[in-house]
């Protein structure tokens, strides 16, 4: 009986070569769950802070829930007061507010006998919390700050350079893929050779033909000069090749104009290329950084991204609105992902740009 | 239930729809014309031209442009107003008595920056693409939740680097998140960004923290283009999991590896965004790179005159780099497609 079962146990336990756990398995489990913790961490660890308050942030060591410390009015003094759970010499435990910590030991009052002040050495008390959401932190900076503001420029740049490039890029792409014609390999050439020349080496060229457009603090002067991308022609050329040349052969045929052919047979056809570049769009222009830093410099037009990096210049030590802000600014780009992330890991994938 | 949806989403895209059809009509009344006027063969020319506008005016006229600015001098921004030709920008430049020591030049700011430079790429590079690989190569296993690890790797490729600035620096503060896990496990605080020796280490761990996950996407890509025959044949051999590794997948991968590798090169020298949010390119100037240079130097030099001619003469050592880089990422891509045709 007992051979049987041992016998059973031993079939259903044994593994095929296949499913035989090695150590690289235990590894990978293990690099993974360190991988979330480091790539995903820091996000959460943001968006649990952003919730606490101003005190509640420059604690240190750091508490991971947005709990804070309860205070209270004492009747003498200014400043609401933190109360701490204090041990006293008899071993019961009194609720006392603290005044001021001198040393180890800290200058304590009984808000209900608020005449009367303790010195209790700080490792007698114990601080008293509640779970308390601080909204004021995202409310704030955008009423007494710019932020509505640098959040309309944002959205104004990324919508209307997304449009503007998929409309030309998306026609260049037709042009170079559908027609033959003289100059076409120049053409194509010429494309690709303006995929080797990245801002950053014509930065000072390109602020001056921004400037002879006077566009300098102007949000067209960030919106043009990115508006045709090398890499939006071919991406779309790619996909307009596989299309039937007989849709378009038919079309002439009903006299349609070569306008006409292009946004009503190709552009809906090319939707799925076409949307893989307005994500790309989307992101690259929300996310841009250098360019808008040397064309904007007045306040009244500075993007979302340009105004962060210069509210924290400014304010330093309002980490609460820093980080609530960092938020604002990372959520629309966090949604889309949300809810395309396989379009856009595919397109990466097969692309290669990003 | 699905249909109500699907009719929405119809309804909407159709509301969508009538400014595009609109504007399209409109352009059509131009275009009409046009065609009637040039004929149907020359359409494409029209079609190129916005593209072809816009590439001169950003692109092919400001190319020229630098070599302008870097061989003229003067403060004005202006052509007429700038003295030429000069190559006191490239003396200025490359003015050193030994170009090993920095210190000795004239534009120190500037080979510093390059000297930080090609030390951020050689770590940036070489760290990213060794734990992309682990990482596409764990991924590319067949683990539960792979498609939930996959996202969470990726993930931060889509944030802004200011975002990515201001979350690091917030982390690494003295009285960080960082620290706090140091202290608990019995270490002593470390300033991260603020101590120059560590200014460096910690800006690289940030860049490979934000650009990993686009590498390790074009690795796994790469991973799954090697034919599974041949690890079945591996594993009907009893060949070893590591021996499969080291001679079946890294070297069907390396053709991939190589052009990731130059592809992680060409970011890695323009790197400016992250650092100049997260240290400012400081302290002092230890991590602070070429980019940096050219933008200080152009831009934002507070006090002294925006330098446009040096700047300019930067851009263009840093164009040669580039190009030199560009060029051997074509050949190796080219190399690369007709080693698969022959497979």
């Amino acid at each position: 009986m007992s051979e049987t079962t041992s016998r059973i146990i031993k079939i259903a336990t044994k593994k095929r070569y296949k499913n035989k756990y090695h150590w690289t398995d235990y590894f990978s489990y293990f690099y993974l769950f360190l991988g979330v913790l480091l790539m995903f961490g820091p996000v959460v660890w943001l968006g649990l802070s952003s919730l606490k308050t101003l005190a509640g942030i420059q604690e240190y060591p750091p508490t991971i829930l947005p709990l804070s410390q309860i205070q209270v009015d004492v009747e003498g003094y200014d400043k609401p007061l933190p109360i701490f759970n204090v041990t006293q010499e008899d071993g019961t435990i009194k609720q006392l507010a603290q005044i001021k910590r001198i040393g180890i030991n800290a200058k304590m009052v009984d808000p209900l006998n608020p005449g009367e002040t303790v010195k209790v050495p700080i490792d007698k008390r114990e601080k008293i919390r509640e779970f308390k959401i601080q909204w004021q932190n995202y409310v704030d900076p955008l009423r007494k700050y710019d932020f509505l503001l640098y959040f309309k420029n944002s959205t104004f740049i990324t919508v209307v350079a997304t449009i503007i490039t998929l409309i030309i890029n998306s026609m260049a792409a037709y042009a170079l893929s559908i027609y033959e014609f003289r100059g076409k390999n120049f053409a194509l050439v010429f494309v690709i050779g303006t995929l080797l020349i990245p801002l950053t080496i014509i930065l000072v060229p390109v602020f001056y033909v921004v400037a002879n457009f006077g566009m300098i603090n102007s949000l067209w002067g960030v919106i043009l000069p990115g508006a045709a991308t090398p890499t939006g022609v071919f991406l779309l050329r790619q996909y307009m090749l596989t299309l039937p040349r007989e849709l378009i052969e038919a079309a002439r045929m009903d006299h349609a104009s070569e306008w006409a052919i292009y946004w009503r047979v190709v552009l809906p056809l090319s939707i799925p290329a076409i949307a893989v570049l307005a994500i790309f769009s989307i992101m690259w222009r929300w996310n841009d950084f250098l360019w808008p830093l040397i064309v904007l410099s007045k306040s009244e037009v500075y993007t979302l991204q340009i105004g962060l990096n210069a509210f924290h210049g400014e304010l330093t030590s309002q980490w609460n609105y820093v980080l609530s802000m960092t938020m604002v600014t990372l959520l629309p780009i966090a949604i889309i992902f949300a809810y395309l992330q396989k379009f856009i890991t595919t397109g990466i994938a097969s692309t290669g740009m990003k | 239930m699905e249909n109500i949806r699907n009719q929405t989403k119809i309804f909407f895209l159709r509301i969508l729809n009538i400014p595009f059809a609109f504007l399209m009509h409109a352009i059509d009344l131009i275009m009409w014309p046009i065609q009637k006027i040039i004929g149907v063969r020359n359409m494409p020319y029209i079609f190129l031209l916005p593209n072809l506008i816009f590439f001169g005016l950003f692109v092919i006229i400001p190319l020229g442009a630098n070599f302008f600015f870097s061989l003229s001098s003067g403060d004005e921004l202006l052509f007429a107003e700038r003295e030429l030709p000069t190559t006191k920008q490239y003396d200025q430049l490359f003015d050193c008595e030994s170009y090993l020591n920095p210190n000795t030049c004239t534009e120190d700011f500037f080979w510093r920056g390059v000297y930080n430079t090609i030390f951020f790429v050689v770590f940036q590079v070489g760290l990213m693409i060794f734990f992309s690989v682990l990482t596409a190569v764990i991924l590319n296993k067949k683990i539960i939740g792979r498609g939930f690890f996959r996202s969470v790797f990726f993930f931060p490729v889509l944030l802004s680097p200011v975002v990515v600035g201001l979350i690091w620096q917030w982390i690494l503060l003295k009285n960080g998140a960082f620290n706090a896990i140091i202290e608990s496990y019995g270490g002593d605080k470390v300033s991260f960004l603020t101590d120059p020796s560590w200014a460096m280490a910690s800006v690289i761990f940030v860049s490979i923290w934000a650009h990993m996950g686009f590498y390790t996407l074009i690795v796994l890509a790469g991973l799954q283009a090697i034919p599974p025959n041949l690890y079945e044949a591996a594993e009907m051999d009893g060949t070893s999991r590591e021996r499969i590794f080291f001679r079946i997948t890294l070297p069907l991968l390396m053709p991939n590896l190589l052009v990731v590798f130059i592809l992680a090169s060409i970011k890695g020298v323009q790197t400016f965004d992250e650092i100049y949010v997260l240290t400012g390119g400081g302290p002092g100037t230890s991590t602070s790179l070429i980019v940096q240079y050219i933008f200080t130097t152009g831009f934002a030099s507070s006090g002294s005159v925006q330098n446009f001619g040096l700047a300019a003469a930067a851009s263009m050592v840093l164009g040669v780099v580039l190009l030199f880089l560009t060029l051997m990422q074509l050949y190796f891509s080219r190399n690369k497609e007709s080693k698969h045709q022959e497979i």
